[in-house]
């Protein structure tokens, strides 16, 4: 746990009573101070090329009245500082007439450790196990060109005083393990990446050599993309594979259903509460509460407990996902959704691990329905325009299926869709769920945040798919 | 305020002093420091106020050839001695990589031009909002424009670079950005779209009117979108998007890229890899210019660089590292490129529109469908079907795809060529890529 007020010339108490005069008149708002620690170590082109440290100390001050947010942040934790933070949100809200809300749920429930995965290995063991990952992946397979791999270790501890003095704090922990191939053969150049990670530790990461079953999917997906064709065009049936594919629920309706785009009415989703949007049988849940995952937080950036938010129940609406701010305005409760990616930034709604619960079918039967159309195993980033509902994702490992059976795999293409509607197009609902490796990062209002998602195969009855073959 | 230059060196100095106390061989330090202040607007409201003060140090420390590097908000002399003492063990324990080094002596920038970069001018956030007020109701004067959110933002930084090679320089820089989204809403659907204007002086940046009311026509325009079917045809970028398609040429001409083996530009150099008149000029010294620079991120000075004349590539982007492993000289491009653009083509916009009885003109692109090692390009795309020359009807849900090897075979440029970015392109047409619809 960081003292944010150690080597300052200001004390707790000084920052407590300035929080409470500046928030005074307002409903709702707080002082977010964060400490984080973090570290980058990568392999590439044979070599160590980059060993670096960060180190990021700062406050952000927040005041909200009605509708309007007042924000300043800085990262000089000092009284100057502060004070000059709370003039700027004061010449905002002139006007604030609100009553501050003290209410904010607790709970005893931790979904990680504290420990600080920095100093869990040395610099020399992160090294040693780079440098094996490059001589692994090249003594494998002739047609190595390029191996990059690296380790990334974070540790944030954030503090949050809200008007009156209650303090709530969190210690998030989270590691990333990544790895990139690049294959050549008869002149032709591909790609393959795959990485873990989460809130765990090293060890459980590394143990029993599992960096190999990472360097051998990486290398997998390179080798099936240098046979690959150019991906067809048009519209037709495609079958996802379980897993990190959820990112389509993710863009298509998980960013439409957060709270700040239904109250304004620019989610293509705010007039469909309680309504169906998509087939029965698919249920679609945001849970901030699994242990350890890279979505998973104790509190969100608020210091509302997370939890187990029903977004789709049976094909039918029932939920948002809601800050403090957005619910109060919406007139319903915070779903413990609240976040930032650092103090620089205004806290948003924003997903969590974002999941697709099992069905009955299985991939084989959806595979079998299909006389011509695509099966997308793996997905680089995806985009989503909130307004017209229409959404994109990248496929980087996917094949064609041609009179019910897997044939070749296909060139990275990018499909789309419209999100409201797509998910009345999912015709079957596999029973073979799956969490992705922990590897996602969402990007919104320019904050990127780390996420998970999970779903089962699904049989989706017509996208387009944006090949170059006619 | 901004700190000012003798604040920032006598950190820089404090660092590189301690460093090289401590044994290292060299050394490499960047402080800088912004103040940006925001307004942001709702439906004609108030919504946000925004302040952000942010001060940074990076310090690369070098033991013969291994490096290390640190970074921190904490600028405090207590924690810098702390961080160093860690970053130099780290560097030690870093292996040797034969091509890390400090720029060469003789390529570091020796002055510092005045670029016009700074403007002192203060806005209070009154100010803004008396802007955002005029912008605002430009753009929801409309009935069909059902929601508009708009910002301004003035930034003010300063920095300083230092080496230990007794490098060390910096300059204040200024922007003001005005920012208008509006989303227009019929019986049959709801779209959005955008304008923005840039400036590094308050007064060159656009009228709020004007603004507002380009934002709100954009916006109405796309209403009631329809999906074409599949099939080739040509393909004209709106500005906006055409420099995305520059800047995907600006990352494979990268010297990380080239020396990793990882664009499909390599061993291109003085190959014809554009269309015939196609000139890219990279140029840091345009006064008031949104790139400008005057030297990179290593204090290498940057000339004009012209990277394709008649269609040849003629350089790569070079900074000190990937140079020394490619055999190259920098050319003072670490960090990228500075004001890059394509020239004028000679062709105006409306001859453009009309050199095909029918085309696709693109206003938007979404995903992330460019990939660098193979040349491939797939996106998902928003626009209009143009005939004869007329803009017909909004377009969405489809995507375009082809190869940039292609692509860059098959440019053609309107005379349009403006400095709203820092990245610029004329209105660009392509032919022969595939549209993905119905």
């Amino acid at each position: 746990m960081t003292n944010f007020f150690e080597k300052s010339d200001l004390s707790r108490n000084q920052a407590e009573d300035i929080v409470s005069e500046t928030l005074q008149k307002c409903d709702d708002g707080e002082l977010y101070l964060e400490n984080s620690k973090s570290e980058s170590i990568l392999l590439d082109d044979n070599k160590i090329k980059n060993s670096s440290y960060n180190s990021d100390l700062g406050f952000g001050f927040r005041a909200i009245s009605d509708e309007i947010v007042a924000y300043s942040h800085s990262n000089e934790i000092s009284k100057n500082s502060l004070k000059q933070s709370s003039r700027n949100l004061k010449s905002t809200l002139r006007s604030a007439k609100g009553n501050y809300n003290h209410f904010i749920p607790k709970s005893n429930k931790r979904y990680y450790e504290n420990f600080n995965p920095i100093d869990q290995k040395t610099l020399n063991e992160k090294i040693e196990i780079l440098n094996k990952v490059n001589n692994y992946i090249r003594s494998k397979n002739k047609n190595v060109k390029q191996v990059t791999a690296n380790f990334l270790g974070e540790h944030k501890s954030i503090e949050i005083i809200r008007s009156g003095g209650e303090t709530l704090s969190d210690v998030r922990p989270l590691i990333r393990f990544n790895v990139s191939v690049m294959l050549e053969n008869n002149g032709r150049k591909e790609t393959g990446v795959y990485g873990i990670g989460g809130r765990k530790s090293y060890n459980s990461y590394l143990k029993d050599n599992n960096w190999k079953n990472v360097c051998d999917e990486a290398l997998r997906i390179a080798s099936v993309n240098l046979e690959s064709k150019p991906a067809p065009a048009g519209e037709m049936k495609v079958v996802l594979g379980p897993g990190w594919p959820a990112i389509l629920i993710h863009e298509a309706v998980g960013h439409g259903l957060e709270g700040d785009f239904n109250r304004k009415k620019t989610s293509a989703f705010h007039d469909l509460m309680g309504q169906k949007v998509a087939s029965e049988g698919v249920t679609i849940i945001d849970d901030g509460t699994i242990d350890n995952r890279r979505g998973s937080l104790t509190i969100d950036d608020e210091g509302t407990p997370t939890e187990k938010t029903v977004l789709i129940e049976n094909g039918i609406l029932k939920n948002f996902m809601q800050d403090r701010l957005n619910a109060r305005l919406m007139k319903t409760r915070s779903t413990g959704s609240g976040r930032r990616e650092n103090y620089r930034h205004i806290v948003l709604p924003r997903m969590r691990n974002t999941m697709m619960l099992s069905g009955k079918q299985t991939q084989d039967e959806m595979i079998k329905a299909v006389n011509k159309g695509i099966f997308a195993v793996s997905f680089g980033g995806g985009q989503v325009d909130i307004t017209s509902g229409k959404f994109v994702f990248n496929c980087t490992e996917a094949y064609e299926i041609i009179n019910g059976k897997i044939g070749s795999p296909i060139k990275g293409a990018t499909l789309i869709g419209d999100g409201p509607s797509i998910l009345k197009e999912v015709s079957m609902v596999g029973n073979d769920m799956m969490l992705d490796p922990g590897i996602g990062t969402c990007g919104k209002a320019g904050q990127g945040v780390p996420v998970g998602v999970a779903q089962p195969s699904i049989l989706i009855n017509k996208m387009t798919v944006g090949g170059t073959k006619l | 305020m901004i700190k000012n230059q003798e604040f920032l060196k006598k950190k820089a100095s404090y660092c590189i002093d301690l460093v090289k106390k401590l044994g290292a061989t060299g050394s490499s330090v960047i402080v800088n420091h912004s103040v940006s202040e925001t307004v942001n607007f709702r439906n004609q409201k108030l919504d946000e106020s925004n302040r952000s003060d942010d001060l940074g140090i990076d310090i690369t420390i070098y033991f013969g050839k291994k490096k290390s590097s640190i970074s921190s908000s904490n600028l405090l002399n207590d924690n810098l001695n702390t961080l160093i003492e860690k970053c130099i063990e780290t560097t030690k324990n870093t292996p040797d990589d034969e091509f890390n080094s400090l720029p060469d002596k003789d390529l570091l920038a020796k002055e510092v031009k005045d670029l016009d970069l700074y403007d002192d001018t203060h806005l209070e956030n009154d100010q803004k909002i008396d802007y955002l007020k005029k912008l605002e109701a430009s753009a929801s004067d409309d009935e069909k424009i059902i929601n508009t959110e708009s910002s301004f933002t003035q930034n003010k930084s300063n920095f300083i670079l230092a080496n230990s090679e007794g490098f060390c320089n910096g300059y204040k820089t200024s922007s003001f950005t005005a920012y208008s989204v509006a989303v227009a809403k019929n019986e049959k659907s709801m779209e959005r779209d955008y304008e923005y204007s840039s400036k590094c002086f308050l007064k060159d940046l656009d009228d709020a009117e004007e603004l507002g009311k380009l934002a709100a026509d954009q916006t109405i325009r796309k209403l009631n979108p329809k999906k074409i079917g599949t099939e080739k045809i040509s393909i004209i970028f709106d500005k906006r998007i055409a420099k995305g398609i520059l800047s995907n040429f600006a990352s494979a001409i990268s010297s990380s890229a080239i020396s990793r083996g990882t664009s499909f530009l390599k061993d291109k150099i003085n190959q014809k890899i554009f269309s015939d008149k196609i000139k890219i000029i990279d140029k840091p010294d345009i006064p008031k210019g949104l790139g400008s620079r005057n030297f990179d991120s290593e204090g290498v000075k940057t000339d004009t660089l012209k990277l394709v004349e008649q269609g040849i590539l003629k350089h790569y982007l070079i900074d000190t590292y990937n140079g020394k492993k490619l055999n190259l000289k920098s050319n003072g491009r670490c960090g990228g490129t500075s004001n890059l653009y394509f020239e004028n083509g000679n062709i105006n916009f409306k001859d453009l529109l009309n050199l095909n009885p029918k085309s696709l003109y693109i206003t938007e692109t979404i995903g992330h469908g460019s990939n660098i090692v193979t040349g491939d390009y797939s996106v998902g795309a928003t626009g209009f079907l143009i005939e004869n020359g007329e803009f017909k009807y909004p377009i969405n849900e489809i995507t375009i795809a082809g190869n940039f090897k292609d692509m860059f075979q098959n440019v053609t440029l309107a005379n349009d060529l403006n400095f709203k970015y820092a990245t610029n392109s004329p209105t660009m047409m392509i032919e022969g890529m595939v549209v993905a619809g119905k």
